[in-house]
């Protein structure tokens, strides 16, 4: 079983959020980066299915330089080996470049199963999976909570709202975006880390891959949100803001 | 050249985020000076087409298909792909539901483009459609501009009032799709639910929920004496319950429960969307986070900015006093 792994590296979560000159993104200077959570899930799932049915998994990133990082730490967890697609970009990238560039880099690969988070906590798009599975002719499916091979087919349960969800039976080869939670993390060990800085990293820059690099989506400028309701911050000590708090909710409010 | 409202249903019964779906395409069909329509896919769907066409639009493209009657990515885009080549319209409009985020960004990659995701507004710059979207989780918005047609978005649950139905006014037109048993890969089984309920937040007065903040399972307890003080229901957002910290069954959210009691207070919740549409609901919004940007902030009507550690014990013996 050869599983590639697609991850992104994103601002870290307490990152504080300042923009930057032209207001399209944000300063760089200021931001620490992290592995997109639910991409650390989809890292987890493909190494709990090589250790149960062998095989290969290889890390795919795109991203500039720093996103080096956040493949050796993948390494470190037990991937095989890594594509690193070198991009220039400062800013946000376009959705479609970027899951043009990933499909371009896994293609040959052909791999029997292609897992990434269900979105990205920074843009937030939720699609370059599915755009990936659609260029590379894959089926797919989304919000997988579960993941079970079958005999040259998987059988996954996806997430559906309200609690409900659904079993659902792919061939291969297989894109699947994978929710958080769905296994217990595993921390890189030392003998891990140590072995990472062995593994191969394959660099590609983008300008090899041949790509249509027109931008689908501009954004024209990033903002905070203006508050839509009226609310009442409350200041002074834990015990001052918990008597407010609770004579507003007694007398103002009226709700207990 | 028109807008196209994508609605969606399940067993002939519709998502009511559909109807939000078509307000949204009213505005921006109004900004591209196109005319609105709708479309709505599945197997012997007459009737909800000729339902859908009370809701002001001027035409109902019914996909009707056999192979629709249960939702495949590969039957659903490849039916879309067939009426946007027909039609040519300027921007076809989802409404962000799960469903929508499975087929709607590989109907879209088929014309290569992507999908504007998660719109919370739609504004016009001339007769141009900008889409408002949301970032890092709601912290930031970002206005986008897609290129040219066809354009494809979804708007967020919540972000569109529906309104309500009137007479049936507009045409139904059947789109005639083509399709082969032999293209659909994917095999669905029938949707279920995990366990029955226990706990019915839904009739909850009172909730006290919990998040990120509280760091460590040992900790929930400070804010389970809370909820006993006031005789509320315990919540909690999603990764609390991936983490196995309370039971599944407690989660509030898009992919928990949706929940409109008196009082709802978020103790160490940053808000995002995912919990946000299952709380927003509430009549009265308490947030305490120690981040004063967390999102979170912006849909309470009141808000501790501090230690919740610090904070919660504080509640517990002033509402304990306030009790007598």
């Amino acid at each position: 079983m050869k599983i590639v792994v697609s991850v992104k590296q994103v601002p870290a979560r307490d990152s504080s959020l300042r923009l930057n000159r032209d207001g399209k993104w944000l300063e760089e200077a200021d931001l620490s980066f992290e592995i997109n959570e639910p991409d650390a899930y989809a890292l987890e799932e493909a190494l709990q299915l090589k250790e149960k049915l062998g095989g290969e998994v290889v890390v795919v990133s795109a991203g500039p330089e720093r996103t080096l990082q956040t493949v050796r730490e993948a390494l470190a967890k037990g991937a095989d080996r890594a594509i690193h697609v070198v991009t220039e970009e400062r800013g946000a990238m376009d959705v479609f470049i970027t899951a043009q560039l990933l499909a371009k880099a896994i293609e040959p690969e052909s791999p029997d199963l292609v897992l990434t988070g269900l979105q990205s906590d920074d843009l937030g798009y939720g699609q370059t999976g599915v755009i990936m599975a659609e260029l590379l002719g894959f089926a797919h499916a989304t919000i997988v909570m579960e993941v079970e091979p079958q005999n040259g087919s998987f059988r996954v349960k996806r997430e559906l709202e309200n609690g409900w969800y659904q079993y659902v039976v792919l061939p291969l080869p297989a894109v699947l975006t994978v929710q958080s939670g769905i296994k217990k993390l595993r921390y890189a060990t030392l003998m891990g880390i140590k072995k990472a800085k062995t593994k191969e990293v394959k660099s590609i820059p983008v300008s090899l891959l041949g790509i249509d690099a027109a931008p689908r989506m501009t954004i024209e400028r990033v903002y905070a949100p203006r508050r839509s309701k009226q609310t009442q911050m409350l200041s002074g000590s834990p015990q001052e803001m918990a008597r407010q708090l609770v004579e507003k909710l007694r007398f103002e409010a009226r709700v207990i | 050249m028109s807008v196209i409202a994508v609605l969606e249903q399940a067993d002939h019964q519709w998502n009511r985020l559909s109807f939000e779906a078509i307000e949204a395409g009213r505005k921006a069909a109004q900004i591209q000076n196109v005319p609105l329509e709708a479309a709505i896919f599945g197997a012997g769907i007459e009737s909800l087409a000729r339902e859908a066409a009370g809701y002001g639009v001027s035409k109902v493209w019914a996909l009707d298909h056999e192979l629709l009657q249960n939702y495949t990515p590969d039957g659903y885009a490849a039916a879309l792909e067939q009426l946007v080549k027909r039609e040519e319209p300027s921007l076809i409009l989802f409404p962000h539901t799960y469903q929508v985020r499975d087929y709607a960004p590989k109907v879209a990659a088929r014309f290569g483009k992507a999908l504007a995701s998660d719109v919370v507004d739609i504004r016009a710059d001339g007769s141009e459609a900008i889409f408002v979207r949301q970032l890092f989780q709601g912290k930031l918005n970002a206005d986008v501009k897609l290129g040219g047609p066809p354009q494809f978005a979804s708007v967020q649950a919540g972000a569109f009032r529906s309104v309500p139905v009137g007479p049936a006014a507009a045409p139904v037109e059947q789109v005639g799709v083509q399709l082969e048993g032999s293209a659909i890969r994917s095999k669905p089984e029938t949707p279920f639910r995990e366990t029955q309920r226990t706990v019915d937040l839904g009739a909850a007065n009172i909730i006290v929920s919990v998040g990120r903040g509280i760091k460590e399972k040992e900790n929930i307890s400070v804010v389970e004496e809370l909820a006993n003080v006031l005789h509320a229901e315990l919540g909690a957002s999603r990764p609390i319950c991936d983490n196995g910290w309370l039971p599944m069954e407690r989660q509030v959210g898009s992919s928990g429960q949706s929940v409109s009691p008196k009082l709802y207070l978020a103790v160490g919740i940053s808000g995002a969307i995912q919990h946000l549409v299952g709380m927003k609901g509430a009549k009265t919004i308490v947030a305490i986070n120690k981040d004063e940007n967390a999102p979170i902030f912006e849909t309470a009507d009141y808000g501790i900015a501090g230690d919740l550690f610090e904070v919660v014990p504080a509640l517990v013996e002033e509402f304990k006093k306030a009790q007598g």
